[in-house]
């Protein structure tokens, strides 16, 4: 009874990546959306974990290792872009930022 | 035991995970996100990831975050302002994302039969030596590539973030 079923951990790996998804799509403040993405990255890295334990090779650790530091680095991006839209535009709301829409 | 850990801190994770979609307030949505990031460290060790747990500490909840929290207060971003959704976002929006989940548990139920399990310590090969050794063996190429990816990163942060120089 102490022992975990695998499938589990890939269930709350799909719950936080469609919680992820949601974020991403129905938030309207920019940041929130930026930070809806790396949950959908946190999602997927646990089933990488995951597969990693079933399949007892240490693959999946290097490919989540290469996630992180591929969000680091695309945080460090993005939020320098949100910065300078922001101080273009003085707002947050995606719904604003439209100027590639017409 | 384990049963026991793993359902504490998935529940922690996914009523964080919610939290941060509902929260109206930038920082309220950052603070759950540090919460979903600390007991995914939890599970990490509990699949004998030990090098994994420590970095999504250090990376994640630590650098990634603090990013994040230094920007909201930086831009003094305000709570979200409530307006109309189109009227197929409300009928379709939440059908759509069950249909996603629902896909996404049918294929592990049909790919995972229940045989398999977790116990602490079944994988032992998670360790910073194995990682390490990884790494610089057979991932020697992708990491060198990474620090380049890194570099280009640290650039374009500076030249988009940088005061105009008159």
């Amino acid at each position: 009874m102490s022992e975990v079923p695998i499938s589990w951990f890939l269930m709350l790996s799909a719950v936080i990546f469609a919680l992820g998804v949601a974020g991403f799509l129905f938030r309207r403040n920019i940041i929130t959306v930026f930070m809806s993405i790396e949950l959908m990255l946190n999602g997927v890295n646990l089933s990488f974990v995951t597969f990693s334990y079933q399949l007892k090779q240490v693959n999946g650790h290097l490919f989540t290792f290469f996630v992180m530091v591929v969000a680091a680095a695309e945080a460090a991006v993005g939020l320098a872009i949100i910065l300078t839209v922001f101080k273009n535009r003085s707002t947050l709301d995606i719904d604003d930022i439209d100027s590639m829409k017409n | 035991m384990d049963l026991i850990l793993f359902l504490i801190f998935a529940i922690i994770a996914v009523v964080s995970a919610v939290n941060v979609v509902v929260q109206t307030h930038p920082i309220s949505s950052a603070v759950s996100l540090i919460g979903v990031m600390g007991s995914l460290a939890v599970l990490y060790l509990l699949l004998g990831a030990e090098f994994i747990a420590a970095a999504q500490v250090i990376v994640y909840a630590g650098a990634v975050m603090v990013l994040f929290i230094f920007v909201i207060l930086l831009l003094n971003a305000g709570a979200e302002t409530k307006r109309g959704r189109s009227f197929m976002v409300q009928l379709l929006g939440v059908p759509l994302l069950i249909a996603l989940l629902g896909l996404l548990a049918f294929f592990v139920s049909r790919l995972f039969p229940r045989g398999v399990s977790v116990r602490f310590g079944g994988f032992t090969g998670g360790t910073a030596q194995a990682v390490g050794k990884a790494l610089f063996t057979t991932y020697l190429l992708p990491f060198e590539v990474t620090s380049l990816l890194i570099l280009i990163a640290i650039l374009g942060a500076i030249v988009l973030a940088r005061k105009e120089l008159d």
